[in-house]
């Protein structure tokens, strides 16, 4: 009786301590692992993110055709993007009635040093772009297109101003981002996605 | 060997001479694994072939023996029969040890008693066999299917499960064994296990459990490995799905290999393709779907130790719907407006921006010593490593590039020991370390969602079982956690000004690049969780159960530190730095009753939160991209109110029917308003007819019908919109209307071989193609959600 418990008994016993011994060993190099990961206490600081897309600035300058008239800037500027700040907006004067406007667009990402010109980018990309003028109530003017995208459709980082009687009201551009090409020129009909959207609060005069 | 043993003690015990035979020996048979207890077990003694059966509690007692030694063979049906050698000597009581296995071949389905991880919390658990419906869907759809669950989704294949009502960092996910580190945070990050992966699901309705967390504030979803039989056997099976929306499918396959020695493999494989998804009335463009997951498992299992290695590699790409990216308030007026999404291509597999693309390592060595006198002892190292990158469209050079970034690495390491204090008492004890740090990677271009941090944990726990009598048991455990974060966190200048983080923390801060500040906050979190509980059995039918649950959580990386616009949202999400964390007190009771042709069972629950952390909407922010809601995390108290009803009845021997009901009311107790993205009131219905006797044939209708929830905050904002010149209302916060869907799904067996079997299933969902919107799906102000869907399964057991 007592041969035949311990034949059965030895040889588990040895497997144990066999497997324990495996085990062990296991474990020891798996708590090797973690403390190396541990000690890895990299001293170097995280690095700043270039923001390289972010619009801060969109200046349209609007120059009047007349020989000795006021260039007139429309400007507005967030420079903590989506951040707490809102965009300070500043028109520097009044419009002239009756007169066409020769305007240009600039988009700037002021966020990096020196500042990244935006509208190179948009004419790159200018058939999944396009500038919307909105024309508020009671404000008289009109505008229209004066450049266009590589397939010919209108793009609108430049375009004309033509003033009528004066007047005040608002004006708003807006940038999308893959409209549907060509549009009838109002941002329902152009979908899209909007990239930028800034109103200015205009005066003829 | 064993037989010659048994015989020489049989013979010996024939020859012995009569003496006192009015001796009873009595005892209970338990399962060596985990010492639950195993009814209808036989025992046979040698010689005089006496045969007793456990009863319910594992208990059997064998009148009239006489003193002297007895052979005793034990058996029970999902275990590998055992004999004994007891000598009586009087009135003699015997623990019995059996290895219980469940049977995994051939899919035969045991009806065994349910092994729980918690004793006083109504635990659900789905089996293999349900799981295998879900092959083409999500462990979020799996889930789903328990009453009290709700899904929080993101289309279709970005699936949560919501837990009474919680979810993401409330909810924890074990994924064998392991505690799922996989920026669960997100509310459109889906947990990142293959459902052909799990062996069974054990859902538990609240934080008791505590050995696995004690910051379970919704509840914890276990999901296991299959068991593998300690004999000499290879298995296996394939499974091909294909599903007619989405014009895809899965095809999975794994095969074990066990032997008698203990060693085992198994292998498992997982790909998963669609293409866009189809409303009833429109294709849901870029929802496509590429998904690939392997498994690797070895070990090997003795009595009383064990050892076992397991890695498995998840990976996928998922289509976020394309007409859901957008700017600003203004296009999220026409998104809402239109009455389908205003992006709307021709079918295809192809995946672009927007869209995520995970990969999840998990690697785990854990091994488990029985010791007579202490318990079991296991001891377990994992490693995790998820890396997520979302796509969002870009402009210029950035375009193909990710616009998120992030690596999560997380080393834990845990001992447990369950120990057997008395036949009635059961104490499980266990201390956990872990490491985690987060990469942010700057070359996206976008400034970082969660920044850089380095985690440290360490936790304790105890949890104490007591079975008083054979009706009455309670359960009580305590757990301590310790959190330290080391975080390196840029915020923007002015928004460290705006929240006073300049006057309140300025030792925090770094570094000055004049536009951003560079801080180091680093945050300590000490909780304490806590769990009571009683299980009382009034009678055969009808038991009873009651806990309380104390869970606390410390905030997540998003509620601290998220600051900016979140795209995929399209909206500005605020954190805050000074949170502290949050604690809920839960009470959870349940009825249940079931005799041979009725079940029911009431669940009824009261979670009691305080600074609960909710995000909301607060205000409109200005910014150059045109007008953006804030959302800013806020603590509050919060208490959810809720029950979830399940019953179902036999009509005839082929014919049952099954029920559930959930309802959960959940308020701000400060604000007295209802909370956001609460599940609405949700019923089930089905009628099964199976005939075991015609190849298996199961059929089953299954109506759901989900309730409008009238019981939400309002979130609506006003917008200017320059064309209009005026002020308009963003409706943000009307839920759809209410639904209802019919499924029908039927399977069948063929034997092809004495071995293999061939299962058959065919499926429809949303047969009558119905158009809704579902209140918890986040695309819902952008499209439908999916319509009807044919799905076809083969699945072969070999």
């Amino acid at each position: 009786m007592k041969s035949l418990k311990s034949q059965v008994i030895k040889p588990i016993n040895s497997q144990i301590m066999k497997s324990l011994k495996s085990a062990s060993v296991i474990l020891l190099c798996t708590f090797l692992l973690t403390s190396c990961n541990n000690d890895d206490d990299n001293p170097t600081l995280p690095q700043p993110v270039n923001e390289e897309e972010v619009i801060t600035t969109l200046t349209a300058i609007l120059t009047p055709n007349l020989a000795g008239g006021t260039a007139i800037t429309l400007k507005t500027q967030d420079l903590d993007g989506d951040g707490p700040n809102v965009p300070v907006v500043t028109v520097s004067g009044n419009l002239t009635p009756n007169t066409t406007y020769n305007g240009v667009i600039t988009l700037l990402n002021e966020t990096v040093s020196p500042a990244e010109n935006i509208t190179t980018e948009v004419e790159e990309e200018s058939n999944e772009h396009q500038f919307f003028y909105t024309i508020g109530n009671g404000l008289n003017i009109t505008t229209e297109y004066t450049n266009n995208d590589a397939n010919g459709n209108p793009l609108g980082t430049e375009f004309k101003v033509i003033t009528s009687g004066s007047s005040s009201g608002d004006l708003t551009f807006t940038l999308r981002h893959e409209p549907t090409k060509p549009n009838d020129g109002t941002l329902d009909n152009a979908g899209g996605e909007t990239d930028i959207s800034a109103t200015f609060d205009i005066t003829i005069q | 060997m064993r037989i010659y043993y048994l015989m020489t003690l049989l013979f010996s015990s024939a020859i012995c001479i009569s003496q006192n035979c009015n001796s009873i020996l009595s005892g209970s048979v338990i399962d060596s694994h985990d010492g639950s207890v195993l009814p209808n077990a036989t025992l046979i003694v040698a010689g005089i072939e006496t045969e007793v059966v456990t009863n319910k509690n594992g208990v059997f007692s064998i009148k009239n023996l006489c003193d002297k030694t007895y052979s005793i063979q034990v058996f029970h049906q999902n275990c590998t029969t055992k004999g004994y050698t007891v000598k009586v000597s009087g009135n003699t009581t015997k623990l019995f040890k059996l290895e219980h296995h469940i049977e995994e071949l051939n899919e035969i389905t045991v009806k065994s008693h349910l092994k729980n991880k918690t004793k006083t919390l109504i635990e659900t658990k789905i089996s293999n066999k349900q799981l295998e419906q879900y092959s083409s869907s999500t462990l979020g759809d799996a889930l789903n299917s328990i009453s009290g669950v709700s899904s929080l989704k993101t289309g279709n294949t970005v699936v949560k499960p919501l837990i009474n009502g919680l979810h993401s960092s409330r909810v924890v996910i074990i994924n064998n064994g392991v505690r799922m580190e996989d920026q669960e945070w997100g509310s459109e990050h889906a947990p990142n296990i293959d459902v052909n992966t799990a062996g069974n699901i054990t859902l538990i309705k609240g934080a008791g459990a505590l050995k696995y967390s004690g910051n379970a504030v919704g509840g914890i979803i276990i999901s296991e490995a299959p068991k593998i039989p300690v004999k000499d056997s290879i298995y296996g099976k394939t499974l091909l799905t294909g599903v007619s929306n989405g014009r895809g499918g899965t095809l999975t396959s794994q095969l074990t290999k066990s032997l008698k020695n203990g060693w085992y493999g198994n292998l498992i494989g997982t790909i998963k393709r669609f293409g866009d998804f189809e409303s009833p009335k429109y294709i849901l463009s870029n929802t496509g779907l590429l998904e690939q997951s392997t498994s690797v498992r070895l070990g090997f299992n003795k009595f009383n130790y064990g050892l076992e290695g397991h890695y498995s590699l998840f990976k996928n790409e998922i289509g976020i719907l394309r007409a859901s990216h957008i700017g600003g308030a203004q296009d999220q007026i026409n998104a809402i407006n239109s009455d389908k999404p205003l992006i709307i291509n021709e079918f295809t597999y192809n995946i672009a921006e927007p869209m995520q693309n995970v990969t999840h390592h998990l690697a785990r060595v854990n091994g488990f010593k029985k010791f007579e006198k202490l318990g079991k002892l296991t001891v377990q190292y994992n490693f995790q490593r998820n890396n997520r990158l979302e796509f969002d469209i870009r402009r210029g050079n950035d375009a193909k590039k990710a616009s998120l970034d992030l690596e999560l690495n997380t080393h834990s390491f845990s001992i447990d020991l369950a120990s057997t204090l008395s036949e009635s008492t059961k104490l499980k004890t266990g201390i956990s370390t872990g490491y985690q740090n987060n990469i942010a990677n700057p070359e996206t271009g976008v400034r970082r969602l969660i920044p850089d941090y380095k985690k440290s944990t360490f936790g304790v726990y105890g949890v104490l079982e007591h079975n008083m009598n054979s009706k009455f048991s309670f359960e009580t455990g305590v757990r301590l956690d310790y959190a330290f974060m080391d975080v390196y966190k840029f915020y923007r200048t002015s928004f460290w000004e705006s929240r006073n983080y300049d006057l309140l923390f300025p030792e925090l801060v770094i570094e000055d690049l004049g536009s951003q500040v560079l801080t180091n906050p680093k945050l300590e979190f000490y909780t304490l969780s806590a769990t009571a509980g009683v299980n009382y059995s009034i009678t055969d039918k009808n038991s009873f159960y009651f806990n309380y649950s104390l869970a606390s959580r410390p905030p997540n990386p998003s509620e601290l530190f998220s600051e900016g616009l979140h795209h995929s949202a399209s909206r500005i999400e605020l954190g805050d730095l000074t949170f502290s964390e949050e604690i809920s007190h839960k009470f959870t009771s349940a009825f249940k009753h079931q005799n041979e042709r009725f079940s029911f069972a009431f669940n009824p629950y009261i979670n009691i939160i305080s600074n609960f952390i909710v995000i909301e909407p607060t205000q409109i922010q200005q910014t150059l991209r045109g007008n953006f809601q804030v959302w800013e995390y806020r603590q509050t108290n919060a208490q959810l109110l809720g029950a979830d009803i399940d019953a179902s009845i036999i009509l005839t021997e082929n014919l049952n029917l099954n029920h559930q009901f959930s309802l959960v009311k959940g308020y701000n107790r400060i604000t007295s308003f209802a909370l956001i993205n609460m599940p609405p009131g949700n019923a089930k219905n089905e009628i099964v007819y199976k005939n075991p006797k015609c190849n298996n044939l199961q059929l089953s209708l299954q109506s759901n019908y989900v309730f409008r929830q009238n019981e939400f905050p309002n979130t609506n904002f006003s917008v200017y919109i320059p064309e209009a010149g005026k002020y308009e209302l963003v409706d943000f916060s009307t839920p759809p209307n209410a639904y209802h869907l019919l499924n029908f799904k039927s399977n069948i067996d063929f034997s092809l071989t004495k071995k293999s079997i061939l299962n058959l299933g065919f499926s429809v969902s949303n047969i009558f193609n119905i158009s809704y919107r579902n209140y918890l799906n986040r695309l819902r102000y952008y499209s439908d959600d999916q319509g009807r869907a044919f799905i076809l399964s083969l699945k072969i057991n070999y």
